[in-house]
This record gives C-alpha cells, sequence and structure tokens, in this order.
C-alpha cells in the first residue's frame, strides 16, 4: 500500500507519534511503501529528474497530511495530496479542526506581523517579509474546509495506538472507528458527584489524589473531549501528568462543540462559567478552525 | 549527471529542504559564467505564538507553547515553566527540578538519537549520491535491518522511559509553575533505571559506530565542506560546566575569548534582524553592532546547538562524556569551527545525556514527593532559558496583576543559527557548483550543510516548521524557467 505524506501548518509531533509507535512499526513498515514523507524521506516537489513545472506529488493509496492549512501554498499541497490518494486521512488536531496556532485565529493579520515585526522586545522593527514566501492565508483552515477529507483523526499528537489501528484497519479493509465517548469515561480518578463552588486555575497540587480535579475544582476539559487519547491503555494522558484535560482530542462527536457541551457540564455542577479567565481561548483551544474564532471586533 | 549549460542562468530554487523539521527552500543565483553569486534558505511558514499567548492564563503557557514544536516540545515546556517560575516569584523543590531535569535529558536521548540516525545518518550510512528511494530510514531498514532494529528499539525506549516519568511525552504537562505534578514512585524509579542504563550502552555504542565506521570516511568532508569562522551561544553553569537546564549565557568570539551573561540580560546581548526574504527572523550578537552574513567575513553572526555548546563549555559534567570531550578537543581545538562536526558533537552530548539519566535516578532524592510549590496570581515578569537540542531557547512573559500574559517574547534556537546555516550553504554552493555544473549528489551535500544545524522550522516558526527538499530553477535573464532539477 503506498503512503504519501505531508505537514502544513505543524510542530511535527504528530510525525513523532508515528515513529513514537515503536517495535510495533517493524511489523507495519514492510506492508507500506512511503512515496512521499519529508521528514523521512527526499522526494521532492518538482519530479525526480526535475522537469517539472509544477508542483507535483506520486499516486498514492493513503495520504496523511498534519497541520491546517496557513498559506497559499499549504492549499496547493493540500489539493495536490488529494488529487492523488484515494483515502484522504486528516491527522492530528490541527489538520482536523486547526489545532492550538488556530487561536492566530482571534487576531487579524496585521495585528500577527505587528507583533512579530515589530514590538516583540528582542526585534528591531521592519517590514514583514514578502519576498519569495508563500502569502498567508486570510485565516488558519482545518484542512476539510479546503479539500474532501475521508478519515479523521484527532489528537494533540494521537496516540500511537491509534495510528497503528487505523492502518491495520485500512490494510485488512476493515472499518475505522473512534469512540463517541467523553474522556471522563475512560478516566481513572473518582468522581463523587458534588456540587463545587468555584473554578480554580491549577495554580497548586489538588489536595485529595485519585479524586476527579474537575470535582476539586480544576477546570478540564475532559466532560466535553472525545476519548481516545490514552490509546490501548485507555488513561487519558494529561491525566496520566497529574494534570486536567486541556480538550486536543475535539468534541466528542464531529457535530458537537466543545465550549457549549462544557458549559453545559459546568452549569450542571453549580458553576458561574463567566469568572472563568480567558474561557473563549481554553475551551477553544485546539478547535479554532471552521471560523470557531475570529478576530474580536473592536 | 545532469549538466545544464548555464550561460543563461540566474536562479536556482530547492524545494522543499527534506530530513529537516519544518518547510524551507534554497534560492542559489548564478551569474553568466555558472559560478554563484548569492545563496540563500527562504522559511515558508510563520504561526504567529508571541501574538497569541498574549491574553492567557500564564499558567498555561507551559501547555500552548509546547506546540511551537513537536519534535521538542519538552525544550519549550521546561522553558515555559521556568518562565513561569519567574512570573510567580517561586523556586522549585530540589526534586521538582531534578525531575523537570530528568525527563528533558530522557527526551534529549531519544532526540539525538533520531537525529542521528533517522534524519541526518541516512546521508552517512546510505552517502550522498545514494538514491533517493533508499536513502532514509526504510533505505537503511532493508539495507541493515540489525542495526535499524537496534535503532528502533532504542528510540521507543526512550520514549517509554519519558512516558513513564512524565505521563506524557509528546506535548508534556508535568512541568508547571512552582515544580512538577508527578512524583516518581520507587516502583516507577525501579522500572525506569534499568531502561536507563540500556539506553546509555546504546549511546555508547553508537559513539564507537561512528567513530570507527562513519566519521573516518568523511573527515576530508568534515575539514573542507561549508567551513565557516563564527562566534558561540551556549548556557553553562556558574563554574563553566556544560549544561541543558540551567546556568549563564557564555558568548565566545570566533577566536575563543568570551564573555558570560545572565540570562535575564539576554536582551543586552541579542537583537533580531529582519531581511525581506523569510518569515524568520535573525538574532544576532547585539554587541557587534549589526550583522553581516558574509561567510568569508561575518560580523555579529553567532551559531547555537551542539557544536556550539561543546565550544562554549570548560568541561562536560559527566566523565565518559568528558573523556569523548578531550579526545575531540585534542583533534579539532578549541573552538572547532567545522560545521559537519556538529554530528560528533552530538555524539558527545548524547553519552552525557544518558548517563545524567542513570545518576539522577540513583538519586535518593528523586522519588521525593516534594516536587512543587503553590503559587499565587501576581503582575511578574519571568525569562526561562534552557539549551533545546538545538541550542539555546529563550522564554520571557510578563503579566498582569492576575498572572495574564501581557507580553512575550520567544527566540528559538534555529532562529539563532539562521545567519550561520545561511552563510554555510553559501560556502556550499560556492565551493560545489562551478561553470554551472551540478547533480543531485550535490544537491544532497548542500541540504548536508544544512542538516548538521538540526534546524527545526517549526520551532523557528512559532514564528516556522520545516520541509525541506530541494528543487533548483534555472532562469534565463527574462525569469522564464529553462529547466529545473530536483534532488529526491
Amino acid at each position: 500500500m503506498k503512503v504519501l505524506e505531508e505537514w502544513l501548518n505543524m510542530c511535527g509531533g504528530c510525525e513523532c507519534s508515528i515513529l513514537d509507535v515503536g517495535e510495533a512499526l517493524l511489523d507495519v513498515l514492510p506492508q507500506l511503501e512511503f512515496v512521499h514523507i519529508p521528514v523521512l524521506m527526499d522526494h521532492k516537489y518538482y519530479g525526480q529528474t526535475g522537469e517539472g513545472k509544477t508542483l507535483e506529488l506520486p499516486q498514492a493509496d493513503i495520504g496523511i497530511i498534519t497541520g491546517g492549512v496557513r498559506t497559499e501554498e499549504h492549499k496547493e499541497v493540500a489539493k495536490e495530496v488529494r488529487n492523488k490518494c484515494k483515502t484522504l486521512i486528516a491527522y492530528g488536531s490541527c489538520a482536523c479542526f486547526g489545532g492550538v496556532p488556530a487561536l492566530a485565529n482571534m487576531h487579524t493579520k496585521d495585528e500577527v506581523f505587528n507583533k512579530i515585526y515589530k514590538t516583540t522586545r528582542s526585534t528591531e522593527p521592519g517590514e514583514p517579509p514578502t519576498i519569495g514566501i508563500p502569502p498567508w492565508t486570510d485565516r488558519v483552515y482545518a484542512v476539510d474546509e479546503i479539500v474532501k477529507v475521508d478519515l479523521r483523526i484527532p489528537g494533540c499528537a494521537p496516540s500511537p495506538d491509534v495510528f497503528t489501528d487505523a492502518v491495520t484497519a485500512l490494510l485488512t479493509g476493515k472499518e475505522f472507528k473512534l469512540e463517541e465517548k467523553a474522556v471522563c469515561e475512560d478516566c481513572p480518578l473518582k468522581r463523587e458527584k458534588k456540587a463545587i463552588a468555584a473554578i480554580k486555575r491549577p495554580l497548586e497540587p489538588a489536595p485529595i489524589a485519585g479524586r476527579c480535579l474537575l470535582e476539586q475544582g480544576y477546570l478540564c476539559l475532559g466532560p466535553a473531549t472525545r476519548t481516545g487519547c490514552g490509546g490501548h491503555e485507555k488513561i487519558p494522558r494529561c491525566i496520566a501528568g497529574n494534570f486536567p484535560c486541556r480538550g486536543c482530542m475535539g468534541p466528542i462527536k464531529w457535530t458537537g462543540n466543545q465550549m457549549v457541551d462544557m458549559m453545559g457540564a459546568l452549569a450542571t455542577i453549580g458553576i458561574d462559567v463567566k469568572l472563568i479567565p480567558d474561557r473563549l481561548a481554553t475551551f477553544n483551544r485546539f478547535v479554532g478552525g471552521h471560523n470557531v474564532l475570529r478576530p474580536r471586533r473592536v | 549527471m545532469s549538466e545544464v549549460n548555464l550561460k543563461m542562468a540566474k536562479e536556482l530554487v530547492i524545494q522543499p529542504v527534506t530530513r529537516i523539521e519544518g518547510d524551507a527552500k534554497v534560492v542559489i543565483q548564478l551569474d553568466d559564467k555558472g559560478d554563484v553569486m548569492d545563496a540563500r534558505m527562504h522559511t515558508l511558514e510563520l504561526r504567529g505564538f508571541e501574538m497569541f499567548c498574549i491574553g492567557r492564563p500564564v499558567e498555561e503557557l507551559p501547555l500552548i507553547t509546547t506546540r511551537i514544536c513537536g519534535v521538542c516540545p519538552w525544550a519549550h515546556h521546561i522553558a515555559s515553566a521556568k518562565a513561569t517560575d519567574g512570573v510567580f516569584g517561586v523556586t522549585p523543590p530540589p526534586t521538582g527540578r531534578k525531575l523537570r531535569e530528568l525527563a528533558y535529558l530522557g527526551d534529549k536521548v531519544m532526540d539525538f538519537i533520531l537525529h542521528f540516525y533517522i534524519l541526518s545518518g541516512p546521508d552517512f550510512v546510505m552517502g550522498p549520491d545514494a538514491d533517493y528511494t533508499t536513502r532514509n530510514v526504510i533505505g537503511i531498514l532493508k539495507a541493515n535491518p540489525d542495526l535499524a532494529k537496534k535503532v528502533i528499539h532504542h528510540h521507543h525506549l526512550a520514549h517509554q522511559m519519558v512516558e513513564m516519568i512524565s505521563g506524557r511525552r509528546i506535548h508534556p504537562v508535568a512541568a508547571v509553575p512552582g515544580g512538577w505534578t508527578k512524583p516518581l514512585k520507587p516502583e516507577e524509579k525501579d522500572k525506569a533505571l534499568p531502561m536507563a542504563k540500556e539506553l546509555l550502552d546504546f549511546a555508547q555504542f553508537t559513539m564507537k559506530l561512528a567513530k570507527e565506521n562513519i566519521f573516518p570516511k568523511y573527515l576530508d568532508a568534515v575539514k573542507s565542506l561549508a567551513v565557516i569562522k563564527t562566534g558561540f551561544l551556549g548556557l553553562v553553569t556558574p563554574n563553566g560546566t556544560h549544561t541543558f537546564y540551567d546556568g549563564k549565557l557564555r558568548m565566545m568570539q570566533p577566536d575563543g575569548s568570551f564573555e558570560d551573561y545572565a540570562p535575564e540580560n539576554y536582551l543586552d546581548v541579542i537583537a533580531e534582524h529582519i531581511e525581506p526574504w523569510t518569515y524568520l527572523k535573525f538574532p544576532y550578537y547585539k554587541k557587534a553592532g549589526k550583522l553581516v552574513m558574509d561567510p568569508d567575513n561575518p560580523v555579529g553572526v553567532y551559531r547555537v546547538n551542539t557544536l556550539a555548546r561543546i565550544n562554549v563549555s570548560d568541561r562536560m559534567a559527566t566523565p565518559l562524556a568528558q573523556k569523548e570531550l578531550d579526545e575531540f578537543r585534542k583533534l579539532f581545538g578549541r573552538p572547532a569551527q567545522q560545521t559537519l562536526l556538529y554530528h560528533w558533537a552530538r555524539l558527545i552530548e548524547l553519552v552525557e545525556c544518558a548517563e545524567k539519566t542513570v545518576n539522577l535516578l540513583e538519586d535518593p532524592e528523586i522519588t521525593s514527593e516534594n516536587t512543587r510549590v503553590p503559587v499565587k496570581p501576581r503582575a511578574g515578569r519571568g525569562i526561562g532559558v534552557v539549551e533545546a537540542s538545538r541550542g539555546t531557547l529563550i522564554h520571557d512573559y510578563e503579566t498582569d496583576e492576575n498572572s495574564i500574559v501581557k507580553d512575550c517574547n520567544l527566540i528559538v534556537a534555529t532562529g539563532m543559527n539562521h545567519a550561520a546555516i545561511n552563510m554555510s550553504i553559501k560556502k556550499a554552493a560556492k565551493d560545489l557548483i562551478k561553470g554551472g555544473k551540478y547533480d543531485q549528489g550535490i544537491l544532497d551535500r548542500i541540504e548536508m550543510v544544512i542538516r548538521p544545524y538540526d534546524p527545526c522550522l517549526s520551532c523557528a516558526t512559532h514564528d516556522l516548521p520545516g520541509k525541506i527538499a530541494m528543487r533548483l530553477d534555472i532562469v534565463d535573464a527574462e525569469g522564464k524557467i529553462i529547466d529545473t532539477l530536483v534532488n529526491h
């Protein structure tokens, strides 16, 4: 099975998660023939012998895109991947929802460029660069806003187990489906279903070990977030690090809205959500594409 | 060898650069004779973290800034946590600090294995003239399956060890303002220690393999390919010892003289310059007064990452690494300027990280449950500096009285090497392309002078991510493309 991989507006964590599959990779690799994957392989856009005049990628059975779309060149690459593969996977939360970089959608391009090139402390102010580099799109897009996507695998980064499961399903022609339930359902911490007084910021250790962090007052996006980050072991990964969930898997269902779900969950335990600082960016940290986050109107 | 008549040729574009982290292209300008006039690397992305970190509660930044880079999330995580310590005015308990350092160094073991074997290794194991379909880790898997299996096993072992210590390896959460969330249980320590020891064996195996079978073949290239003369910057401990976690900034001049600075004073030492042709800025040595990226007469250019750290350090922190440093210095002096020596320096650091991981796990204090002090919101400023795998990394935050971020400045390692990478490319292009003659092996050799810096354009383009493939567009005087060559 031929595989074509591209990274767009990304951090490389998704690629690392694939390498983190470890020894199981040795079972999968012989069945996969990578035809293009910039992090591992020197295949270039413009043809082996160099006569190509347009950006061209090889044909493949599976295309994988990590990262959202931030530049006009990303758009072009996304379209070319779509044209050359039968099944397109949007891999990771940036490709699925825009991801953390889509927090930039809360600002205009001028605001961002002004900050980066004029007002950061160590920068000698100058005009933003424009020569020989692809221009920004008007905002960060999830991949499915640009091209049709066949399979979405969320996570920041996705669990290596999910990669292996998805590839194994594709190799054997079986259907691959993600669970539609909340992180809380796989969380080992104990809930007592008691109302809490107020939300605290995570500025000190939780007093009771082994007890639900939200019930101890620490904002946790578990109730509004799809489970699966913990892979086969199931234990949610931020919880494994003794920290509340920040929502990297996105909403429980594709059609869901993490912010609405979270506000509902908090309301049922008697919390005034208005008291939570920076809730727009906190509840939508990974899902700012699809026009979820926009510049504030002045 | 495809030879092209370059009488009319003017510009070669190499895109994308591969086996680095992020997205870039190289443009080489040729004169009428087909000799190189100029060459530079354009970084093609910008994400704008310094903008959208503003307005966030500062304790969230160790979680948000990890997304600058999924290859080295630990560097951002730790630099960020240290900056938040400063904002809140606290010092983590000794065990909190040690656990941060343990996970950080464990992750470096993994990162250095990744770079040496998977990103750069194919150039050495398969050679620059090998076909692109085999010049990669899958090619190594076929050519030398035992070695490839060893690499994947140990890479994964480091992953498992860091995950056990921290709960989460990619985009970690355990370093928080005031310390570390997850005390290490004695039974976890008992499992991690043999893993660390196995990784130390593998680090020594790698060093031996490289010194016996890989470096000797490339010593000529080391001495001649893209050698430039620059300053170097890195962290050292108060007594001048090599460190990744904390210390003072040491700026070394090309002649080996140096000055030390408190990290809080970084703005006295470093300024960032903008060029119109790349999203990535150019940090340079501010006291030089200006930045000149002429490979023969640079001004204000310093380098970071492995070779820089090896150069600025008076000594390594552990005995096996010290032995390696002694041997290295005897061969190449101090400071060593040859770009390809980054690979060698990286392996000395691999040995040290593995040794230090073992030492930290053997420290009785490591399983103490006192890992974190509580913090309270306040107006503050914090500057966190660490040595990322790829060089010095600076996070600088200022908050309002509720500890909401008011200002944020990030200077990232790959940015600091940006000027030097450009000079190295120019030098290599000038040396390798003459009279309009080049082929795909030459193009890979030009990429080979980029890879030692292990550029992470994701980091650089937090402001940048990276992919490097190379494409040469040969353009006539009217700007029409007359031929294109792509390396694979």
